[in-house]
């Protein structure tokens, strides 16, 4: 097809590692009966890209048994134990976030710390409850402590309500943020839904918060604002539910006058940087950094 | 020769787009390596009247005749919109753009079938869009909604003549839409890639096993998406596709001619 280029990693491979900080996994609980297919095409395109780990969650059962926004905590266990799974049989290239519901302070932090004690390098927030609720502030506390980031699904300028989630956004989670400077939080997908405009803004000050570049929105002036507003070192690459916009993004990137240090900041030590120490033994601390002049 | 078939200049009115200009067009296309692309004038969607917009359009690209290629809106419940047409046709224009949502035409309108058997019969496409941005990130002003499936059956049936190049379409509709038609209809649309989601869920790879890469064309909907989209899709297909091809330029203009 001569739309299409030739072989090789399709994201280059000049600018060292490649985390996606945003992925998902289905599971035979998920309701879906392609389950498998999905894992495999996600295993699939991240190898034709070049992607060295994927950093992943289960959403409960994604709707199937409980609200995939409003997980139940049978549902989180059940899908949290499948992410577990997953990255048993995946060390190489899967690491996880342990999904919690904070509507369930106990069973949450149970979970943090049972998934955490088996491999688990950070935690993932969806939308059951706003992310400046003190709800969250246990969670919080102990991600913090334990060095996990907090990846918050987030809905970019919250409007008004909308239904199935109880959604945030980027001045919602600038107040927890606030309220926890030890903690590292993920704001998730500035194109997935929303204005990323408002977003910026909301964060810029708030220099625990790291936006992830995923989702589905692929507007043109959208990265280069998230440069120009907050700064290559605090930008994450990522996929979310669609790779194919991941990796037109990171073509783009190559476009809009990053230098080589700040595209492999990018691309991966801005997540080497924020997760656990040893979290990506195959992103190591000097893979592509510029030479020295 | 790839041809983006989704393309506009001029500015948008909810946001700010970066050098929506033909320099910076042409700039991109010599960068992804893309032959020429299908120009619409961005504005002239929310226009009463397109027609000072068609003007700014033929103006812009006369010096870059040879790989922009215009695309002129015509408005068909406005006063002679017929002679829009031939304009159209006289500037060598290889479809024509029509957005019924923002022009409040409903799906059945017997104006828009008529503009689509017309330019259809002077062999040239009618470009229609289905969104021009997510639905959660609109302006409050932006009310005007999607272009809906049941229009596009309706233009798709209109006659043997009509050619429909439908832009920003995902998975959903062009089901519906396809599996809605009769065999002869199906023939009538051509659907270009630029929202269709690729892996994992393999929108795109779906559609080609079961609709037939030949009724897709590439687009991207530049300058309000990334030029980089569509062709990061195609690369990502799974490997039993890596040799579908998709629809050219040329077959839609011989089919609707």
């Amino acid at each position: 097809m001569s739309e299409r280029r030739g072989d090789g990693p399709l994201a280059g491979a000049s600018s060292g590692p490649l985390i996606d900080a945003h992925a998902h996994f289905y599971h035979a609980d998920a309701g879906r009966a392609d389950w498998e297919a999905v894992n495999a095409a996600r295993f699939r395109a991240g190898e034709r890209m070049g992607i060295t780990y994927h950093v992943a969650s289960v959403l409960g059962s994604y709707g199937f048994t409980s609200p995939t926004y409003f997980p139940s905590p049978a549902d989180v266990t059940r899908g949290n134990d499948a992410m577990l799974a997953i990255c048993a049989a995946e060390p190489d290239r899967v690491r996880m976030y342990v999904t919690v519901n904070p509507n369930y302070t106990d069973h949450a932090l149970h979970e943090i710390e049972r998934c955490v004690a088996r491999g688990a390098i950070g935690v993932k927030l969806l939308a059951s409850r706003r992310a400046d609720d003190p709800l969250l502030d246990p969670i919080a506390f102990l991600a913090g402590e334990r060095g996990l980031p907090m990846l918050h699904h987030i809905w970019q300028h919250r409007r008004r309500e909308w239904p199935s989630q109880e959604i945030s956004d980027g001045a919602d989670l600038a107040r927890l943020a606030a309220r926890h400077p030890r903690t590292t939080f993920i704001l998730a997908h500035i194109g997935g839904g929303g204005d990323y405009m408002h977003t910026f803004p909301a964060v810029v000050d708030c220099t625990n918060i790291l936006p992830d570049l995923s989702g589905s929105g692929v507007d043109r002036g959208m990265l280069d604002s998230a440069v120009a507003a907050l700064g290559a070192e605090r930008l994450l690459w990522g996929c979310d539910l669609t790779m194919c916009t991941g990796l037109a993004k990171l073509r783009a990137l190559e476009h809009i006058g990053l230098t080589r240090d700040d595209l492999s900041a990018i691309r991966w030590r801005n997540a080497a940087r924020i997760f656990p120490r040893g979290a990506f033994p195959r992103a190591e601390p000097n893979a592509g950094q510029a030479p020295a002049a | 020769m790839t041809t983006d078939v989704n393309t506009t200049i001029g500015p948008y009115p909810f946001r700010h787009v970066p050098h929506p200009d033909p320099d910076a067009l042409l700039r991109v296309l010599d960068r992804e390596e893309i032959a020429e692309a299908w120009v619409g004038h961005l504005p002239s969607a929310f226009h009463r009247d397109p027609g000072s917009g068609n003007g700014e359009l033929l103006a812009a690209l006369a010096p870059h005749a040879k790989r922009l290629r215009p695309v002129p809106t015509i408005r068909p419940d406005w006063p002679h919109w017929e002679r829009t047409l031939k304009d159209a046709v006289s500037a060598g224009a290889p479809a024509v753009r029509a957005y019924p949502p923002q022009w409040g035409l409903g799906p059945h309108d017997p104006a828009m079938r008529e503009l689509a058997v017309a330019a259809g019969e002077q062999g040239l496409a009618l470009l229609l869009t289905v969104r021009f941005e997510d639905l959660r990130q609109r302006h409050p002003m932006d009310v005007a909604g999607d272009l809906s499936a049941a229009a596009i059956r309706s233009l798709a049936r209109a006659g043997d003549a009509v050619r429909l190049v439908v832009a920003a379409a995902g998975r959903d509709m062009i089901e519906e839409v396809h599996w809605g038609l009769t065999q002869v209809e199906q023939r009538r649309v051509f659907w270009d890639i630029s929202w269709i989601w690729g892996p994992p869920e393999d929108h795109l790879a779906k559609l080609f096993r079961n609709v037939g890469a030949s009724r897709f064309v590439f687009g991207s909907q530049w300058p309000l998406r990334l030029v980089q989209t569509p062709r990061a899709n195609l690369d990502l297909l799974p490997d039993d596709l890596r040799d579908a091809e998709l629809a050219s330029t040329s077959a839609i203009c011989r089919a609707a001619s």
